[in-house]
């Protein structure tokens, strides 16, 4: 599945940058102090997150992190907070309720009682959400968190909002976690996440709406289509400054990862055009599904998943994901721990757990995102009696797509104010 | 941030003098406990500005005035927080503003027959007439927004009919553009602009009509010259509570609009929850505010401060 051959492109100096700085800056954190506790003007100040400049309070948030006794025994409960549509579920027949049936098992298994919710719906404003907690060093209320790599997972590991994962508490992890998943390049060694699933940002089409606009060339395959005069009014771009400029550099022939400040204008100057030229319909954040599905769209900036599940069957006539010929991007939800957490031991067994390939393959078997273990494929395959899923290449890559693959951009502090410069505005107009 | 605005607006109204003022109880001399009994009273509006509006903004305008993003936060005087985000903005800005104004207008031409006929004609079912006018409030804001999205899709009951009629071209579409964002707000903000509307009519006393009529006045000259001037007040209200919360507006444009329909409401939303720019989104928070504040200063002086403090005083 996917062996991850792309992420060498990325220049070793550049990963060794990137996480000498993520650590000096967590030290210059912990001198600043950003969770001082008492009551004064400073402190109020400080939880808005705004320093006065100099040191003032003991860093907070810190030591709440360090001690954690993950040999203790399991306190039986476990908060997990995960996106929509994630997680296998089934109506019980019983008693009439959904419920988790990888869930059940692990309760079966361990003792530990799960209360699983889905209330991730952007990894930004999710961030926002529980950030005054973690300024506080307190409790956000889940003990495992899901965090798509990028501006958000880098955010949680600068402010130093995660906490260290045990390395010795996760023997299915190290046993089936395939190589794209293991010691990625945001996270060398895992430290702090591991992979939930992986997806593909690519393009979604509807067959139907494209035959009929573009009769000559009825199917889509590369970044081109996107840009195509006969979608006129017709494509959907991601409202996002992750998925929509990195994906744009591909179709330009630019390697995201290795990019400079001229390919973004490069790449700006021709979403712009784009949009000036009215091929655009509107930038999406999640509902772009809804409106590929009513005809609104024929093309659109796409989720693998989203797609697949929508098109199951196959169905030559339903919405269909092409990975473009210049190349797509690949990005992965983590689980981690964040500062704060009530139940730490509990957590790291459920995160270890996903990866028994006989849960993973419930799990993929329903989510049909990138699997990160790549022994499910199998039990899908003879045991859930799904080849469907088993033989996606969305699911399982095959290693032709696995070549085409990119990652997200990653931006210092300075650059990013840089990119979101050049970017928002395409989208915010 | 419509919400703090629009509380701003609602404080500084209220704290106008205004001739026209009932006259005060007279003053009974050597009792502190009755002197204390009015403040008492306003404490718990008081207490209530200082912490969820007076304090926050003073948070907010040090936020405004900082560098770095959140997490990094450092106090630093720096103006140019304001200027880098009026020029960058000013098209948003002026959008909003154009947009709210047609939302109000669109809203009052409605609302205000609807209103007249149920404070006049209403009679005994005036209250479940009014209901009917607010049931769309029992549905979530973002849910009814969702519903219009539907109804006006490409291929969707409004649309696609009369595109298999032929009556319009494949190609036409309402949503991803101004009038979708502004059909939207319109139609989610119309209670705000009916209710007041019909407050103030519901006070005229019927008997003024009709002594308008018995002078010779035809239904037209009635209304012009009776029921219009007394709803006045009732009008001003309308239009601030519609206008002030509809330039804030980003969930008809984020869900309804396309390229170029981005309000201001949209842009400081993303500067705080997507790119965690907390200075430059409070810098857009404030020159919002600023706007709206003088824009209803104005607004108030030229209708005159008697129609503000009667309307402020429903």
């Amino acid at each position: 599945m996917t062996e991850h051959d792309d992420l060498p492109m990325i220049d070793p100096a550049l990963l060794r940058g990137l996480t000498q700085r993520r650590l000096s800056r967590r030290d210059l954190f912990r001198t600043a102090g950003i969770g001082a506790g008492a009551l004064s003007l400073g402190a109020i100040l400080a939880s808005c997150g705004v320093s006065n400049g100099g040191g003032g309070g003991g860093g907070g948030s810190a030591s709440a992190a360090a001690a954690i006794d993950w040999n203790a025994a399991p306190s039986k409960t476990l908060n997990f907070a995960n996106w929509p549509l994630y997680l296998d579920k089934k109506k019980d027949p019983a008693t009439g309720q959904v419920v988790h049936p990888s869930l059940q098992q692990f309760t079966k298994d361990t003792g530990i009682q799960v209360q699983y919710d889905e209330v991730i719906q952007a990894n930004a404003g999710f961030f926002g959400k529980i950030q005054p907690n973690l300024a506080a060093g307190e409790y956000v209320g889940w003990d495992i968190i899901v965090i798509t790599n990028g501006d958000t997972l880098n955010k949680l590991f600068s402010l130093n909002y995660l906490v260290e994962l045990p390395t010795d508490k996760r023997p299915n992890f190290d046993k089936y976690a395939g190589d794209a998943v293991k010691s990625p390049a945001y996270d060398d060694g895992n430290k702090f996440t591991m992979a939930w699933q992986s997806g593909l940002t690519g393009i979604g089409w509807d067959p139907v709406q494209v035959k009929a606009l573009r009769p000559s060339n009825p199917t889509i395959t590369s970044m081109n289509d996107l840009y195509d005069p006969a979608f006129k009014g017709k494509v959907g771009m991601f409202a996002d400054n992750a998925d929509m400029p990195n994906l744009a550099m591909l179709g330009l022939g630019i390697v995201p990862e290795d990019s400079t400040p001229d390919d973004w204008q490069k790449t700006a100057d021709k979403l712009t055009q784009q949009r000036d030229d009215g091929i655009v319909r509107q930038y999406y954040e999640q509902n772009y599904i809804q409106a590929l599905g009513n005809g609104d769209l024929a093309v659109a900036m796409a989720w693998s998943g989203d797609i697949f599940q929508t098109n199951v069957t196959g169905d030559p006539n339903g919405l269909q994901f092409a990975v473009p010929t210049e190349g797509a991007i690949i990005w992965t939800d983590n689980m981690c721990i964040p500062i704060g957490v009530e139940h730490p031991v509990d957590a790291i067994t459920m995160m270890d757990y996903v990866y028994k390939p006989e849960i993973q393959a419930i799990i993929e078997d329903y989510n049909n995102y990138i699997c990160p273990v790549p022994a499910a494929q199998a039990i899908i395959k003879n045991q859930l009696k799904d080849p469907e899923v088993a033989n996606s290449p969305l699911v399982f890559p095959t290693p032709d797509i696995v070549a085409r693959l990119h990652s997200y951009r990653v931006l210092t502090d300075e650059e990013l104010v840089q990119w979101n410069a050049l970017f928002q505005p395409i989208y915010l107009s | 941030m419509a919400a703090t605005s629009a509380a701003g607006v609602g404080g500084s109204l209220a704290s106008q003098a205004s001739p026209y003022d009932p006259a005060p109880p007279p003053r009974r001399k050597g009792n502190p406990r009755k002197k204390a009994v009015p403040y008492a009273l306003s404490a718990t509006g008081v207490i209530w500005l200082l912490l969820f509006f007076v304090l926050p903004s003073f948070f907010m305008l040090a936020v405004s005035l900082s560098t770095g993003t959140l997490g990094t936060l450092q106090f630093a005087w720096k103006w140019s927080n304001y200027s880098t985000m009026l020029t960058t903005y000013d098209t948003q800005y002026i959008r909003s503003i154009i947009y709210a104004l047609i939302v109000t207008i669109i809203t009052l031409t409605v609302a205000y027959p609807v209103a007249y006929w149920i404070s006049f004609y209403g009679g005994k079912r005036k209250n479940v007439y009014l209901l009917l006018l607010l049931l769309p409030f029992f549905v979530s804001f973002v849910l009814r927004t969702v519903q219009f999205q539907f109804i006006f899709s490409d291929n969707g009951p409004v649309l696609g009919t009369l595109k298999r009629l032929h009556l319009l071209g494949s190609s036409a579409h309402i949503l991803s553009t101004p009038y979708a964002v502004i059909a939207g707000i319109a139609y989610n903000f119309l209670p705000f602009t009916a209710l007041p509307l019909y407050v103030a009519l519901e006070r005229i006393e019927p008997r003024l009509l009709e002594a308008g009529r018995d002078l010779y006045a035809n239904r037209w000259s009635t209304f012009w010259r009776v029921v219009w001037p007394l709803s006045i007040p009732g009008v001003f209200a309308a239009f601030l509570l519609t206008f002030v919360p509809a330039v804030g507006d980003y969930v008809n444009a984020t869900i309804l609009g396309g390229p170029h329909t981005t309000m201001i409401g949209q842009i400081i939303q993303s500067q705080f929850l997507t790119l965690f720019q907390y200075p430059q989104g409070a810098a857009l928070s404030f020159i919002l505010m600023a706007v709206l504040l003088i824009g209803a200063t104005l607004y108030s002086r030229a209708l005159g401060t008697d129609a503000v403090m009667d309307a402020a005083g429903r």
